[in-house]
């Protein structure tokens, strides 16, 4: 496990230096649109760091409190129809940059989380209930709610597609 | 031998998860700034028009490159209903947006496993266009357009 984490590690930092390569050879390229990037990495960047916090909070209590017994009791295979309701209803209530969640579902898949219920997350975060005003705002009630529906729907047939397809990593 | 310290442990374990992953989020939003800066709004508009599938598969295929808060996806949704867009294809674009992520795919994959990272792209993307056909043609269906 330790080299695979240490691989893991070594495999972001590569590929962080060849985006900031991409970044230099554009800025030599095009001064003006390397700018705009920034200004906007430098924005999202302010957005997504009071999420990291929280999530490096969260995950710090998974790592003292959840046991890898009590995920594969809750959201393994045997999990049943509660890790399933748990899954999108988590996915749902999720908020902030989607790569902060890969982060903390990655320790909950290594302890024991069904893959298929990671699916679920993923897709029902499609679910935006903060912006569900806005989303009735632009495309109306009905269409808000049918697509919400089919959506969460969706979430669980994608759930089961992927676990089919899919191998669990710990295999 | 030292002692047990569920504390310290925990948040040793937790900082050298971070010291991973901090990589490869900083990574990953400098390279949806750059797609997202460098992908200009006219492109998009420009493409549509050759009926619902083909449409459909577009507006997918736009949603699942694009990057960023859903928020924009509303936004460029609503100018490409004003410009004649289906409302089919529009659905494709809102729904990829947030379920597949072509930009996100190499931290998905390195996270999570590629092959997961892979089916679970793929299925979204093909849900997304049931997704779009379902919903319109339920709206249809019950005279909601």
């Amino acid at each position: 496990m330790p080299d695979k984490q240490e691989k893991k590690g070594r495999g972001g930092w590569l590929f962080l230096a060849l985006v900031l390569l991409a970044y230099a050879i554009l800025g030599l390229v095009n001064p003006e649109a390397t700018s705009r990037s920034l200004t906007f990495f430098t924005h999202v960047m302010a957005q997504v760091l009071p999420v990291l916090g929280l999530v490096f909070f969260l995950l710090f209590v998974a790592n003292l409190v959840l046991k890898p017994k009590w995920i594969k009791r809750y959201l393994g295979k045997g999990s049943g129809i509660k890790g399933w309701i748990a899954a999108v209803l988590g996915g749902i209530l999720s908020v902030g940059s989607i790569y902060a969640w890969y982060t903390m579902l990655s320790e909950l898949q290594q302890k024991g989380m069904r893959n298929a219920l990671i699916a679920v997350f993923l897709y029902s975060r499609a679910v935006k209930l903060p912006l569900l005003p806005l989303m009735i705002h632009y495309f109306g009630m009905a269409y808000t709610l049918i697509l919400c529906l089919y959506l969460i729907a969706f979430s669980v047939i994608s759930g089961i597609v992927v676990e089919k397809l899919s191998l669990q990593r710990s295999e | 031998m030292q002692a047990e310290n569920p504390l310290r442990d925990s948040f040793k374990k937790t900082v050298r998860t971070f010291i991973n992953v901090l990589p490869i989020i900083v990574g990953m939003i400098l390279m949806t700034s750059l797609v997202v800066t460098a992908f200009p709004e006219q492109i998009s508009t420009g493409l549509f028009g050759n009926g619902d599938i083909l449409d459909t598969l577009l507006g997918a295929s736009i949603g699942s490159i694009a990057a960023g808060h859903p928020l924009a996806s509303y936004l460029l949704s609503g100018e490409l209903l004003g410009s004649g867009v289906g409302l089919i294809a529009v659905t494709a674009l809102v729904v990829t947006w947030v379920t597949v992520g072509i930009i996100q795919f190499p931290a998905e994959a390195m996270m999570l496993g590629t092959r997961f990272a892979m089916v679970r792209n793929i299925t979204s993307f093909v849900a997304a266009i049931a997704i779009a056909f379902l919903t319109v043609y339920t709206l249809r269906y019950f005279g909601l357009t």
